[in-house]
Formats: structure tokens, C-alpha cells, sequence
């Protein structure tokens, strides 16, 4: 059984490996540490928000918020720096610290007044984004001596690629992640939830407590998302990340995480952003396809990997004897 | 039958009624309508005509919710029918064939996620995802990125025209909405969407072909996404694959869920489902002319949605249940509809 619970992972690592290499054997030069360090740097905002988003669609939920948590945090940091003398430290950690709040508070609502994730998100995602206009309309630029000495820190690795801060950033929030799923009772509760709610109720979880931190969790790492895409494009702007919700779904979905909750691993949506950055680096590479193949790639991916568990589910399921009726399968 | 329905979509039409009278008390003239070159003018017209779009997907979310799915794909569909349209008409055949042509594209689309759903057994979001995603793409591969744009009459005609003086799109989004609703409740089919929705499996044991109704169910969104997408492109004289439908399948959900169609599936109503439209219409326009800063439209818009949607919640219902009951004899109150959520949130 441990088998193939692994399995979707092995798979999308095996996905990954093949098609860097058939990118290399047509590009050489993708083989490079530049090509490697740009794919962490530009995706570091959309691996941390796929973590949180891990967190949640394992517990059996759905965030859509997380894009405009991105967008509200990055003009908050934006007009905060612009007005006010506060050290971006000191409005790093507000910023922190409302996302969470408001993370927390829609985990309540979906808790306390038992509505469906997937709506009270999509109110939270109009709220948040609602507020960044509030803030501002226009990008506004960010001009601040801290941010120009956090985005100058660089590791030069042989070859010309240069690990910055954010990428750093990306793995430690992975490894944290992976840490407290698999090896804290957090984790374990986040499992069993999504496993089923009921089940996980009657074995003495805390199911308000536990709902509450998932999307507390999800809401804080999209406020930490929304500081790296600050640092990442030196500008608050509440048009921006509209939509990243879906690619952190897909990617988490792409990383062999099951929709409906309770089985996947937070390494495959490491791996999941990974094959979306490499697309993407593919068609620049590439130079004469359009925009728009990312979107039909990524969709024609997120198909065949929802197909592979779909196949893998069903023969894991197939193996049980028949003798207990149907394959219970709904 | 009229009886059952109006007590069903009682707490919409107050909403609504609301809303209405806000704007009213905001802008006094909010119900004047007068006539101009034969066609109807003001602010009511308006929010029955902007909201035609919403109008319609809610009417094909509707059915795709009472079977405990979703339509994410909606918006993308919007976008494919309305390339599809206008590039069949640049093609040089006529309006009709153009409508025909885009309606097929909706149906493909809509049989797509019917296969996924109902076949392949992949979750309705997961499934719906897939096409969400890759739709806008496939939309502007067609138009190849450009904004195709058209003049012929007829089409224009469907997003800008009139017929007895009232603006098409209303007419059309009447029609559909009419057409729907009669064949699901005139005949059994509404009842076997609530029965699928509520138990699929104790539904295929009574001999439902389920399969058959969730694609079915599929179809007729993808059907009405398309005419939503050909209404909208009508409108612009021009297919934007980028813009035309976004997100606008967050507003066909939440229309239906305003609807007080519950995400769990079973019971349906398509007519609150329409003014779960028309109320998110009136909000917006309520909005727009009430002359405040644009940067508040959506905050406020929020606020009032998660208004309604937490006085809507079964929680907060069974507690006026409760209060209700125990403030003495009164009238009987509606069964809260907590249907108890087993399997997302078994809690106590």
C-alpha cells in the first residue's frame, strides 16, 4: 500500500528527470546552473503559495484566496515602505501577520459555520483583493535600501547562475513543510482530516483547531509568497497574481496530491512546480512558440497526471477480492 | 407548483428587494424606464441586460451543482464559442451558422467534461480544471492572440439589437432559462439531477442511468456557456480570448449559491439561481452609480456576499431555527437545509 501511495511521486519526479533531459537534448545549454537558479527564483512565489495549498487540498479543502493574499501583501509592503519610515522588517512581519489572521479566519468560518471551503475562499479571494485596490490602484514602486541589499545577496555558482535569497527561501519553506507534515502530530492530524473528517473526529482530532491552522498555514505562506513577489519585482501592484490559485493547484495536483484529500506528498508539488517552470523556460528557449501553448501544455499535463492516479487507483483497488461486492469506488 | 416555487426563493426576492430599494434610495430615478428609438432605456433594463452572461451559465451551473459537481470550465467556454464564432463569420458564412458552429464547440467542450465526470469518474473540479486551464489557451490559438472582430448585423444583433423593444440578450437568457426549467420540472429529469446529486450510487440502484444525466448535465452548461460567450462577443463585436468570460464562472457559482443551491447537490431551484444573478447585478450596479471611489467596488461587494452567504450558511439557520422555535408558536419555519455534510464536514 506504501507502494503505491509513493507511486504518483515517483512518477512526477520521473516525469521531471525525462523532460529536462529531452530539453537538453535539444537545447544544450538548459543544462546550466543560470537555467537551474532562474527556475527556483522565478517560481519561488508560486512553490511557497503550492505548499500552503498542499496543506490544504491534503485536509480534503480548497483555498482560492491565495492569489489575492499575494497581491493584497504586495501593495500592503508597497504603500506601508512608502509612506510610513517602518523598517521592512518590521512590515514583513505585519504583513506575516494579517495573512495569517485572515487565513485563520476564513479556516473558522468553514469550521464553525460549516460552509464549503471552496466558497468561503472565493469570498476571501474578493475581500483580499477588494483591499488591495483600496490600497492603491496603480503599482506602486518600492525604493527601499533594505530591498536593494536583500535582492543584491546572491550565491555565484560555477557557470554564471546566481541562487538568490528568494530561492533559498522556496526550499527551506519546503523542507519545514515536509518536516512538520510527516513527522509532527499537525501533519498527521492534516492527513487524517482529509482522510475523512468524520473518522478523524471520532479518533479524537481536533478537527476546529487543526482546520483552523491548515488555512492559517496556507494564508501566512501566501503572505510569504507575497513578500518574495514583492522582492521578486520591486513593485506592489493589486492587478498582479490574478489567478496563481490555479497554477498552485495544479502544480499540487500535478505532484500527485489526490483532490479529494488525505494522500500525497508535499515533494511532489516541488516537483510539480518544477515541470511548470520548465514549460515555461522550454517556450522561451524555444522562441518561436506562443504564450498561449504554456496554458494548453499545462492543461493536456494536468490531464494525463489526474488519468495516471485515476489508473493507479484503480488497480490498487482492483487487487481486493471480489468477494466483498462492488469495488467501492464513488 | 407557482405556490412552491415562490415560498422556495422567498429569501432571494427580499435580498433582492433590498438591493433594489438601496438603489432606489441612492438614485432615486433607479426605476425609471423610458423609450428611445423603439428600444427600452434604464437602469432596470440595464441590470436585467449586463446580467444576461451570468444569467445564463447560472442556469447550466445550476444543474451541474444539483448533481454535486461544479463547472469551472465556464468561463474558458465563453472564450472558445466566442473565437469560434467570430472566426467562422470573418470566414464569410452567415450569423446562423456562426451561432451553430459556436454552439457545437459549447457542446463539445460540455461532453468533454461530461466524459471526465461521468466515465473517467475524475472529481468535477479536478475535471473542469483541466479545461479551464487549457480553454483560454485553445481560445487564443484560434484567434491567434488578436481580438477578432466582426460587423455582421446579424450577429450583432444577439448582443446589441432589440426585439419588441427589449435589448436581445434578456430575451435570449428568458428563453433558455424557460426552456430549461420547463423540460427538467414538467418531466422527471429534475428529479433524477436531485436524486444523482444526493446519492448517485442509491440513485444507479433505482435504476437511474446517471452516466447518461451527468454528461447530459454537462452538455447543457457547455451549451449555455456558449451562448453566453457568442451574447458577450455580439456585444463587443469581437472575440477577446484573453478577457471574454474571466472569472465568470466564480460569479455563475456564486449566483447559485446565493440561489441557495447547496454545493453538497440535490435540490435545485433555476429561478433563484436567476436572481442569485440579477442580485450580484444589482449590487454591481448599485455600485457603479452610487459615485463611489471604483478602489471600494469589490470590498463592498465582498462584505455583502459573505452577508448573504453567512445568513445563508446551515449553521447560522439552524440557529434562527432554534431561536425561532424557542420564542413561542409561530409559523412552522423551513426545515433548515442541513442536510447534514456528511463526508466534508462531519463535525458536531
Amino acid at each position: 500500500m506504501k507502494h503505491s501511495m509513493k507511486l504518483p511521486l515517483y512518477i512526477t519526479v520521473a516525469t521531471f528527470v525525462l523532460a529536462y533531459a529531452a530539453c537538453v537534448a535539444q537545447y544544450p545549454n538548459m543544462l546550466s546552473s543560470r537555467v537551474i537558479a532562474n527556475l527556483l527564483t522565478d517560481n519561488a512565489f508560486l512553490g511557497i503559495t503550492a505548499v500552503g495549498m498542499t496543506f490544504v487540498i491534503l485536509s480534503g479543502g480548497i483555498d482560492l484566496s491565495v492569489g489575492s493574499v499575494i497581491a493584497f501583501t504586495g501593495v500592503f509592503l508597497a504603500v506601508v515602505l512608502r509612506d510610513t519610515s517602518l523598517h521592512p522588517l518590521s512590515a514583513f512581519a505585519l504583513a506575516l501577520l494579517i495573512a495569517t489572521v485572515f487565513g485563520a479566519a476564513m479556516g473558522a468560518t468553514i469550521h464553525y459555520l460549516e460552509m464549503p471551503p471552496f466558497i468561503v475562499t472565493l469570498a476571501g479571494m474578493f475581500l483580499m483583493r477588494g483591499l488591495a485596490y483600496v490600497l492603491s490602484t496603480e503599482s506602486v514602486p518600492i525604493d527601499h535600501a533594505f530591498y536593494g541589499w536583500l535582492q543584491s545577496l546572491y550565491w555565484q555558482a560555477p557557470g554564471g547562475g546566481r541562487f538568490r535569497i528568494t530561492g533559498l527561501l522556496l526550499l527551506v519553506t519546503f523542507g519545514v513543510a515536509m518536516v512538520v507534515l510527516h513527522r509532527t502530530r499537525l501533519g498527521r492530524n492534516v492527513y487524517a482530516l482529509g482522510g475523512s473528517a468524520q473518522t478523524a473526529q471520532l479518533m479524537g482530532v481536533p478537527c476546529a483547531r487543526t482546520t483552523i491552522a491548515i488555512y492559517a498555514i496556507s494564508g501566512g505562506l501566501a503572505g510569504l509568497a507575497g513578500i518574495v513577489f514583492s522582492l521578486y519585482t520591486s513593485a506592489g501592484y493589486s492587478l498582479a497574481t490574478v489567478g496563481t490559485e490555479l497554477d498552485a493547484i495544479a502544480a499540487v495536483v500535478i505532484g500527485g496530491t489526490l483532490l479529494s484529500g488525505g494522500s500525497g506528498f508535499v515533494a511532489g508539488t516541488f516537483f510539480g512546480i518544477m515541470i511548470m517552470g520548465l514549460i515555461q523556460t522550454y517556450i522561451v528557449f524555444d522562441g518561436s512558440l506562443s504564450s498561449w501553448w504554456t496554458k494548453i501544455v499545462i492543461g493536456g499535463l494536468l490531464f494525463t497526471f489526474i488519468m495516471l492516479q485515476k489508473g493507479l487507483a484503480w488497480l490498487t483497488t482492483a487487487r481486493i477480492p471480489r468477494a466483498n461486492g462492488s469495488t467501492a469506488r464513488s | 407548483m407557482i405556490r412552491s416555487t415562490l415560498r422556495r426563493v422567498t429569501p432571494q426576492l427580499i435580498i433582492l428587494a433590498l438591493i433594489l430599494a438601496l438603489n432606489m434610495v441612492m438614485f432615486p430615478g433607479f426605476f425609471h424606464v423610458e423609450v428611445h428609438n423603439g428600444r427600452l432605456f434604464g437602469n432596470l433594463i440595464d441590470v436585467l441586460n449586463r446580467g444576461a452572461p451570468v444569467a445564463l451559465l447560472s442556469v447550466g451551473m445550476t444543474l451541474v451543482i444539483a448533481t454535486r459537481g461544479i463547472d469551472l470550465s465556464v468561463g474558458a467556454v465563453m472564450a472558445i464559442s466566442g473565437a469560434v464564432a467570430a472566426s467562422v463569420i470573418t470566414g464569410g458564412a452567415s450569423w446562423i451558422v456562426a451561432v451553430l458552429a459556436a454552439l457545437g464547440a459549447g457542446a463539445l467542450c460540455g461532453l468533454w467534461n461530461g466524459v471526465l465526470v461521468a466515465v473517467l469518474r475524475i472529481q468535477p473540479i479536478v475535471a473542469t480544471l483541466v479545461l479551464m486551464v487549457a480553454g483560454r489557451g485553445i481560445a487564443q490559438l484560434l484567434t491567434e492572440g488578436a481580438i477578432l472582430t466582426f460587423n455582421d448585423p446579424g450577429l450583432v444583433r444577439l448582443g446589441g439589437g432589440t426585439i419588441l423593444s427589449l435589448p436581445t440578450p434578456i430575451w435570449i437568457w428568458i428563453g433558455v432559462a424557460a426552456l430549461v426549467g420547463l423540460v427538467v420540472r414538467r418531466s422527471a429529469l429534475g428529479l433524477l439531477i436531485e436524486a444523482t446529486g444526493i446519492n448517485e450510487r442509491s440513485a444507479r440502484l433505482a435504476g437511474i442511468n446517471a452516466r447518461v444525466l451527468l454528461i447530459a448535465v454537462y452538455l447543457v452548461a457547455g451549451l449555455c456557456a456558449a451562448l453566453a460567450g457568442v451574447v458577450v462577443a455580439a456585444d463587443i463585436r469581437g472575440a477577446d480570448a484573453n478577457n471574454a468570460g474571466l472569472w465568470m464562472e466564480l460569479d455563475a457559482i456564486l449566483a447559485v449559491v446565493i440561489g441557495g443551491t447547496s454545493l453538497l447537490g440535490g435540490r435545485f431551484s433555476i429561478t433563484a439561481s436567476l436572481l442569485g444573478a440579477l442580485i450580484i447585478q444589482s449590487v454591481n450596479s448599485a455600485i457603479l452609480m452610487s459615485g463611489m471611489a471604483v478602489e471600494f467596488n469589490l470590498v463592498i461587494k465582498a462584505v455583502i456576499i459573505i452577508t448573504i452567504l453567512v445568513i445563508q450558511s446551515p449553521r447560522v439557520r439552524h440557529w434562527i431555527y432554534l431561536l425561532r422555535a424557542s420564542s413561542g408558536p409561530g409559523p412552522m419555519p423551513r426545515q433548515p437545509a442541513s442536510r447534514t455534510p456528511k463526508i466534508e464536514e462531519g463535525r458536531p
